[in-house]
């Protein structure tokens, strides 16, 4: 089978979508549109050349609806990037921009479009937000079309590839993998694109496998080149050998089995081999939402976030508005809890018409319990309506924010005070239910001993946790990489207040994205983390995993990990330890 | 007559004013028969071209105002302001 006279070679990019495949390579060429040649235009056919650039709009606009109209059933929701790309033929910026340019500096169309072209994607490369940086390739798109039908080149064909194959291109634009058959394409290898990119939320929609920011795929693979495309670890083999063919012929076998098992297991209790079984739940913003952690085996909700209803509305919502919200989940889940957390936002700033400040520092502003304690009536519906909801099922209260016990105690005078007025009035409620606190802010770690008093729970939220702990902005692109649930610091601190609640007799949960990454469950384990919650998909992974490991093994590991004194000393003690039951899991369930 | 008129919104869907969003106010600000802006902090944009909103990056939860330079435009306006507010419908 395979090929005698070339040698296997394995290329490494970014894994964008799990799955094996292996198969036929298919070029999509885009060459021919990176030359472009400059030339000057005499000021009397000037206008002649802005019409050849219209003309060539137009016909990119025709191409582009056609395309919509012909896309399929299975994209029609990604043809909303196609309407965009439509508008975008002729924003003032690209379209206004290239004419000006042709007129002011005398230039040939492809010249001036390649020049506004450059501008406009550095400025969108320069944005921190991964998302509007990913937007410059919609730029190049858009203006690849127009390109093409400038220099009159042949625009490969997609919708007429008849053969099962793996497609290989520099980039896909979101036109031409709207016009593939999708039952023709048994994975996607680029050059460009990283999870966020089309292709790769294309290639996780339709459970494709995907490798994507290959470099040099275009340049190595060439058509029709026998090729395996490993999605999970990121890995293509070009030229693979018999060995090599038997190998991931295998492990494809065996990674849909476990994707099938794991899916089986999802309802079943995560209990490690020695018989510690530990809550996985879900986290959810919208009611329907629930609907999601069921499916996915969630052992109930352990965070439900409740801003939704302040964002979407011009005024407050009234009690009854948030007690049908809360019902709704409350009732499909029970007898399973729900953690239902209060405000955790500026209710100003949610709030449109009565917005009146604007804080330069809103992480360290006037938010979440602070915003509630300010204004007690906004906070008291929002505590009748729980304790109401509390009657029909099992309701758990989580306050956010708490930085000093002062906090704690105020809430807990509100509780009170809410409940003996319900109490008054007859109404049908619960007053005895489980009251925690988020651990997020670092002083509500150094004051856990004190909290633990007057609460029934903490929930660790690693997010903001891990942020203020090592004064790291996520969202600033130039310290993201900063940001490492392994800093030791960081696992220090949840271990204090694992230990603080154990000693003080309550539970401590997660519900942070440091909950949902299986790899990170020994270490969770092994601090004694009670309860774990996590986006709905992430359930049956982390159940899985759980299940595999076995406390007593993680004490010895745990002394270790804690001796360690940087992040990349944690992950490769825990890959060493780990890594094989992780990737034997994927390949070998 | 000329007459500034600006109103504020809040950013409500959970991505912000992406691509698929700004092309949507885009088309609307593109039928006004003067300038609409769009102003986020010290920030203004012209609301017609999507590439100029995406350049002010702006996440869920941010405010913007939106201004018309002609009282004709009042309408467009307005309805720039519902689809804010409706999330687009998202």
């Amino acid at each position: 089978m395979s090929d005698t006279n070339a040698t296997e070679m394995v290329l490494n990019g970014i894994g964008a979508s799990p799955g094996i495949c292996i198969g036929k390579a298919y070029l999509v060429d885009k060459e021919g549109v990176d030359v472009v040649r400059k030339y000057f235009i005499e000021k009397g056919s000037l206008l002649d050349e802005i019409k050849r650039f219209k003309a060539a709009v137009k016909k990119a606009k025709d191409e582009l609806r056609v395309i919509i109209k012909n896309s399929n059933e299975e994209l029609r929701q990604q043809s909303y990037i196609l309407e965009t790309h439509v508008v975008m033929l002729k924003d003032k910026m690209l379209y206004g921009k290239t004419i000006e340019t042709i007129e002011d500096e005398g230039i040939n169309a492809e010249w001036a479009l390649k020049k506004v072209v450059s501008s406009l994607k550095s400025m969108f490369q320069n944005m921190s937000d991964p998302y509007l940086k990913e937007r410059a390739a919609d730029i190049v798109h858009v203006s690849d079309r127009i390109m093409k039908n400038l220099v009159g080149a042949e625009v490969v064909n997609i919708a007429d590839i008849c053969k099962r194959v793996i497609l290989i291109a520099h980039d896909l634009s979101p036109a031409e993998t709207s016009q593939i058959q999708l039952e023709k394409i048994k994975g996607f290898v680029t050059n460009r694109g990283g999870k966020a990119s089309h292709t790769g939320i294309i290639a996780r929609t339709l459970e494709i496998p995907a490798v994507l920011g290959l470099n040099q795929a275009t340049g190595i693979i060439q058509n029709d080149d026998l090729i395996i495309v490993d999605g999970t670890t990121g890995t293509v083999v070009v030229h693979p050998t018999e060995e090599t063919l038997v190998k991931y012929e295998e492990r494809k076998i065996k990674y849909e089995e476990y994707r099938a098992a794991i899916t089986r297991g999802s309802h079943l209790v995560a209990e490690t081999t020695d018989g510690f079984q530990l809550p996985v739940m879900g986290n959810i913003e919208l009611p329907e939402e629930v609907v999601s952690v069921i499916d996915h085996g969630g052992d109930g909700i352990g965070l439900y976030r409740t801003e939704f209803q302040y964002l979407n509305s011009s005024v407050f919502p009234s009690e009854e508005e948030l007690f049908d919200k809360y019902m709704d989940v409350v009732e499909v889940i029970a007898p399973k809890p729900v953690t239902i957390r209060t405000l955790d936002i500026n209710g100003d700033n949610a709030i449109a018409h009565v917005s009146k400040y604007d804080e330069a520092n809103p992480a360290l502003g006037l938010r979440a319990i602070r915003y509630c304690l300010q204004n007690p009536e906004v906070f008291k519906t929002q505590i009748r309506a729980i304790l109401r909801v509390a009657a029909y099922g099992n309701v758990r209260i989580l306050i956010p924010m708490i930085s000093s016990y002062d906090e704690v105690c105020e809430t807990k005078r509100i509780l009170n005070e809410v409940a003996d007025s319900l109490d008054k009035e007859g109404a049908v409620f619960n007053r005895d239910i489980e009251v925690g606190i988020m651990i997020e802010v670092p002083s509500a770690v150094t004051m856990a001993d004190v909290m633990a008093e007057n609460v029934d729970f903490f929930s660790i939220g690693t997010n903001d946790l891990i942020q203020y702990s090592l004064a790291i902005d996520r969202g600033n692109s130039r310290v993201a990489y900063l940001y490492n649930p392994l800093h030791p610091a960081i696992i220090r601190v949840i271990k204090h207040v694992a230990d603080v609640a154990r000693e003080k007799g309550i539970k401590v949960f997660m519900c942070g994205e440091m909950a949902s990454d299986p790899i990170y469950m020994p270490i969770l384990l092994g601090l004694g983390l009670d309860e774990l919650s996590m986006n709905p998909q992430s359930i049956p992974a982390v159940k899985s995993m759980v299940r595999s490991l076995n406390i007593e093994d993680i004490k010895p590991f745990m002394k270790d990990v804690l001796k360690q004194t940087s992040a990349t000393a944690v992950m490769k003690l825990v890959q060493d330890t780990y890594g094989s039951i992780l990737y034997d899991k994927i390949y070998h369930e | 007559m000329s007459h500034t008129l600006s109103r504020d919104v809040l950013i409500t869907n959970e991505l912000g004013l992406h691509a698929r969003s700004a092309a949507r106010i885009a088309k609307l600000a593109q039928n006004a028969s003067s300038k609409v802006w769009l102003i986020r902090g010290k920030e203004r944009v012209d609301a017609s071209s999507i590439i100029d909103i995406l350049s002010l990056a702006c996440p869920k939860g941010s405010k913007i105002t939106l201004e018309i330079n002609e009282e004709s435009d009042i309408d467009i306006l307005n309805e720039i302001i519902e689809l804010v507010k409706k999330g687009f419908g998202e």
